[in-house]
């Protein structure tokens, strides 16, 4: 392993940890199953509580915000030129269909830009059908540095 | 002349907060985010009671940009299905009796939904007014303001496109 590896390993683990530990993204249940290099994959199971139409069963277009929102900052922090936290500065989601009820929704995100104190981010987020995602986004967040 | 006698009080209020606790207690979510509305005529004020589970940086503490953009998404829904329904709850087309969370009309569907966070959200309750700036037959555009101490001072708003409910 050289030692950029070393470093990315690192930094993989201290994100992961950074990432379970937030408290709103653990009440909706959500699980980190990839993460590195600016680079983040997250779902969220299917709940009752996450109900926003009870006529149809489908999720509420929030919590889909909310697992967007957590990605984007995960990929942010998985960042090798960020560190620290981040906070979103501005988020926009579009939402192509509703949700299929039952499913876990899965977000990729990748952070495919970072300023000095800004990084950029790009998210989709499906659910048991692949080909069609459910929702994508944009967003941009803050660069924390280590001082 | 021959003027109607005003509707008794009560029963104005009455009918305007069960067309409200129809729209709101169907809704899992909202009550998953502790979010409650205060209603003045057509005037609805979206509540977000602080609670642990809603931070996002523990460190700081700040809540979570995701609690954030549901309580704005779940606020300008709420003031959309609201106002849609208003006319036809108020001039009886529409009666207040039926409408219970199992026989709720359609609600409108989020095209897209853009936050400005424009500070962060202390660990303490939230507050958000939203705004139906277009209505239309088939899409909507709405704003929202949230703050926590001072109306003035945001610290988040948002703008959303919705898909308005087809009507019978």
């Amino acid at each position: 392993m050289t030692e950029t590896d070393t470093r990315s390993a690192d930094k993989a683990r201290i994100a992961r940890q950074f990432i379970e530990a937030i408290p709103f993204s653990q009440a909706l249940r959500m699980s980190l199953d990839e993460i590195g290099d600016g680079m983040a994959v997250i779902s969220m199971p299917y709940a009752d509580e996450l109900i926003g139409d009870p006529g149809t069963g489908v999720i509420h277009g929030g919590a889909v915000s909310a697992l967007m929102d957590t990605t984007g900052g995960a990929a942010v922090v998985s960042h090798p030129q960020a560190l620290a936290g981040t906070a979103t500065i501005d988020l926009r989601i579009d939402y192509m269909r509703p949700a299929t009820p039952g499913d876990t929704i899965t977000c990729k995100a990748v952070c495919y830009n970072v300023t000095r104190s800004v990084a950029f981010i790009r998210a989709a987020a499906f659910d048991g059908d692949a080909a069609r995602p459910v929702a994508s986004a944009t967003g941009a967040f803050t660069v924390e540095r280590a001082r | 002349m021959n003027r109607p006698a005003p509707e008794p009080v009560e029963i104005v209020k009455e009918r305007r907060d069960r067309t409200l606790s129809a729209l709101i207690d169907g809704v899992p979510y909202i009550k998953t985010l502790g979010v409650t509305f205060d209603r003045r005529g057509d005037e609805l004020t979206a509540v977000m009671a602080y609670s642990d589970k809603l931070i996002g940086n523990p460190l700081l503490p700040a809540l979570h940009g995701g609690a954030i953009a549901s309580f704005l998404e779940v606020t300008a829904i709420m003031e959309l299905s609201f106002y849609i329904l208003w006319d036809d709850v108020e001039s009886g087309r529409l009666d207040a009796e039926s409408l219970t969370p199992e026989a709720l009309p359609r609600l409108p569907k989020t095209i897209d939904f853009t936050v400005d966070y424009l500070r962060s959200g202390l660990p303490r309750d939230a507050y958000a007014r939203a705004r139906v700036n277009r209505s239309g037959r088939r899409y909507a555009s709405v704003h929202v303001e949230a703050w926590q101490d001072r109306r003035e001072r945001l610290f988040a708003q948002a703008t959303g496109h919705f898909l308005m409910p087809s009507r019978p």
